[in-house]
């Protein structure tokens, strides 16, 4: 997909500033001039990415592909993985711990809201290596 | 409804935003889960919450909201002002609970409507 790449690297040590890689993200997308409803999907998605990476895997690395017609956006971390998919992504399931509760977060929305905001969704993961997250958010 | 009738509604204290009093606010949304934000919020402007953190702001930029009134007395941080601050929101801070805020602007609205997923 040819167009612009932009890299986030995500601090996983430091759950103050969790949000940020995909804050510096939105203001990016909103110079290109994308369209509002596209921004807000785009951060919504590498948003609660960005925060599952902080809660569970000490941080990854966010990508994001901006092509003609659609955006990109990769979440790649060297974590724990997640060992039952399927109840990962049920709404209302979390494994988060106290400090994620204390900011707001562990509701087990994330991945669910992921879902629910991008368009496609692919998530490879294997315990004990850590897990990609591909999601695509179509500009028309 | 304006930024000042909320602050007066709400015997709120003005933190950040205060050249926006005359602007008009629509849609409020109240909840201490920043996924529940995530999730639920359309188009609504305004977020009521108890949650003293970065992220809350950050979770309002992220729907693209203008106004945060922080209730239950609670106070956020110079950090978290000068993030809101950063973003162009106005920030309220009220010592009413969560539901009596909610239940005074809910009253207010023009034409309110109860809301369901």
């Amino acid at each position: 997909m040819p167009g612009l790449t932009f890299t986030y690297a995500v601090d996983g040590n430091d759950y103050h500033k969790a949000g940020e890689a995909s804050r510096s993200a939105k203001f990016a997308l909103k110079k290109l001039g994308l369209p509002p409803e596209v921004v807000r999907r785009v951060g919504i998605c590498m948003y609660e990415g960005e925060i599952n990476m902080v809660i569970h895997a000490d941080g990854g690395t966010a990508t994001l592909k901006v092509g003609m017609d659609e955006i990109e956006i990769e979440l790649e971390d060297k974590g724990p993985g997640i060992p039952d998919l399927e109840l990962a992504m049920q709404e209302g399931w979390s494994t988060a711990d106290s400090q994620a509760n204390q900011l707001g977060f562990g509701a087990g929305m994330g991945l669910p809201n992921m879902r629910r905001y991008s368009d496609e969704m692919q998530i490879d993961t294997t315990v004990g290596e850590g897990t990609t997250v591909r999601m695509i958010i179509k500009i028309r | 409804m304006k930024v000042k009738e909320i602050r007066d509604l709400l015997e709120a204290q003005i933190l950040c935003g205060e050249d926006q009093l005359e602007n008009d606010l629509q849609g409020v949304f109240a909840s201490d889960f920043m996924s529940d934000i995530l999730a639920f919020t359309d188009s609504q402007q305004i977020l009521v919450t108890g949650m003293i953190n970065p992220q809350v702001v950050r979770t309002a930029e992220m729907v693209d909201m203008k106004c945060i009134i922080f209730v239950r007395g609670k106070m956020p941080t110079e950090e978290i002002i000068s993030l809101a601050e950063e973003s162009g929101m106005i920030v309220l801070a009220s010592r009413f609970l969560m539901y009596s805020a909610c239940g005074i602007l809910y009253s207010r609205e023009e034409d309110p409507k109860p809301c369901r997923v």
